[in-house]
């Protein structure tokens, strides 16, 4: 029996309104120490997964565990301690415009901790430094590249050393040269800190070479699992369209519309 | 299915007035929890005195150009109409009260609303657009002690002063206009304004009404961000939102306040 893991979901549903689920049925765990991605395509419902793992939705039914304490029913102050070690990286960063790269990364030692401020000037000085920015600190986040600024999100993610650090599509929108590096950051930081990583992308290249296992998600179900050699191979023909970028497949390229050439005569 | 005809209109009707009630509950709900977590905004004084800066001290230029040009049109029209009746030294005494009860809470608080409360509204709407205000909850931050506390009392504390600021200019632009331009004579001008302006009556309520406004159009425009459709055009209707709702319930908090406060005079 392998030790319990860090994050867990046992049979989970989620809907904002009854007919129409997000999510229905999906279970999965995040190994400690491990980098899990969970794949699928826009609007599969892999982001509500990880909001679902944060607190800011609650599921409908089914178990959402993590740290081994169930979200279900957890109280306001309860979700804010858990929260404290969990990071997350948003989509394109969400840095708080209003400060300086070094305040940005300074912000949740100084909300959360009673450090003195020569001791958080050295760790946010580490933080930058580990992704490369140190020189940066003084910068305003709207004087960042769209890579730069995400890497300042990491190394705010991760400034109270969180046992989970979480990934909203952390590689959309970067040139080849920022994407590898935040690819390589994820996984150097999650081995060197020992955390555990949650990954949501539609960017299977990338992922694929950091990641330990991986999740599909399509339709709100967990379609195919297994590790990315497992899934390079894979014949599941969801998982070989998704790998190999192929228009149509068991994922249609048409949205249901009715027959093209009624459609077309309709006007007449 | 809608129902057609005059049913299908009480229909809409009703619908629009429940979500009308809905929202107002949801904004009472929202007032009352930044209330409970203002702690915060009087712990950490820098955040809210940055706000004071940003609401008050950034107002200061339209505050005090319009206040000025205020009161000289009413030194120019009040001189125009006492003029007639041959009691021109009674301009100081007419320029003071219309400020300090009516038009110095009334038009500081609408500059307020379009020139403060829309810049809050924006602010608070972006940084939700995004998702910085998500981010705040993932660091185990409240956004709504951290982010809507500071500048809903950065506003409801600059309010009263920028009226009085206001209401101090204007009368300074009366003076000019009645004493410097006209030629009145300056004792009576400020004697008679001495004479009829009371400290309760007069300048408290006037404060009073500035500071109602102060909180009406900082509980709309934090709550115009915080509840605002996280797009481009969700955080524009937001911001037109606050400014109309602003200027809206400051005037028909004016005429209830007004009823109040200066029934017997």
């Amino acid at each position: 029996m392998s030790p319990a893991p860090l994050v867990e979901l046992i049979d989970v549903t989620f809907a904002y309104d009854d007919d129409r689920p997000v999510l229905s049925g999906v279970s999965l765990r995040v190994p400690r120490g491990k980098v899990v991605a969970i794949m699928g395509g826009s609007g599969s419902g892999k982001t509500t997964i990880l909001r679902l793992i944060g607190g800011a939705l609650r599921a409908s039914g089914g178990d959402v565990r993590v740290f081994g304490t169930s979200l279900n029913d957890v109280g306001t102050s309860e979700l804010y301690r858990l929260r404290r070690s969990m990071g997350m990286l948003f989509q394109f960063g969400a840095l708080f415009t209003d400060l300086t790269v070094f305040d940005n990364v300074a912000f949740p030692m100084r909300e959360r901790t009673k450090l003195p401020e020569p001791i958080i000037r050295q760790l946010v000085l580490m933080k930058l430094h580990a992704v490369g920015l140190r020189g940066a600190a003084e910068l305003m986040p709207q004087q960042l590249s769209g890579g730069m600024a995400r890497r300042v999100a990491l190394a705010r993610g991760v400034a109270l050393d969180p046992q989970l650090m979480m990934y909203d599509e952390p590689f959309t929108g970067l040139d080849p040269i920022s994407l590898a590096v935040t690819g390589q950051l994820i996984r150097q930081l999650n081995d060197a800190l020992g955390t555990s990583s949650i990954v949501v992308t539609h960017d299977v290249h990338e992922s694929l070479q950091i990641v330990d296992y991986v999740y599909f998600v399509s339709e709100g179900r967990i379609v195919a699992e297994g590790t990315p050699d497992e899934v390079r191979s894979s014949a599941i023909p969801f998982v070989h369209q998704f790998v190999h970028a192929e228009a149509d497949g068991p994922v249609r390229f048409h949205y249901p519309a009715r027959d093209y050439r009624q459609d077309l005569l309709a006007g007449q | 299915m809608m129902a057609q005809g005059p049913a299908g209109f009480v229909e809409a009707l009703g619908g629009r007035v429940n979500a009308m009630v809905a929202r107002l509950g949801f904004a009472s709900r929202f007032f009352w929890v930044v209330l409970k977590t203002s702690g915060t905004s009087f712990r950490r004084i820098p955040l809210t005195v940055r706000e004071i800066y940003f609401a008050g001290v950034l107002s200061l230029i339209i505050i005090v150009v319009s206040g000025l040009f205020v009161g000289m049109v009413l030194g120019l029209q009040g001189y125009d109409t006492l003029v007639r009746y041959g009691s021109a030294e009674a301009l100081g005494t007419l320029v003071a009260l219309s400020l300090t009860r009516e038009l110095g809470p009334v038009v500081a608080a609408l500059l307020f609303a379009s020139r403060a409360g829309s810049a809050i509204t924006a602010e608070i709407g972006l940084m939700k657009t995004t998702e910085q205000l998500s981010a705040m909850e993932m660091m185990a931050v409240d956004p709504i002690a951290r982010i809507v506390g500071p500048r809903f009392w950065g506003g409801v504390i600059s309010m009263p002063l920028l009226a009085a600021l206001f209401t101090a200019v204007g009368i300074f632009g009366g003076y000019l206009i009645g004493v410097v331009l006209i030629g009145l004579d300056e004792g009576s001008f400020w004697s008679q304004m001495q004479g009829s302006v009371d400290l309760h009556d007069d300048v408290v309520n006037g404060l009073i009404k500035a500071f109602v406004f102060g909180v009406a159009v900082t509980w709309i425009a934090v709550f115009e961000g915080y509840d605002a459709v996280p797009t481009a055009e969700g955080v524009s209707r937001a911001t037109t939102r606050t400014v109309v709702t602003s200027a809206l319930a400051i005037l028909a908090l004016d005429f209830v306040l007004t009823a109040f406060m200066f029934r017997g005079v």
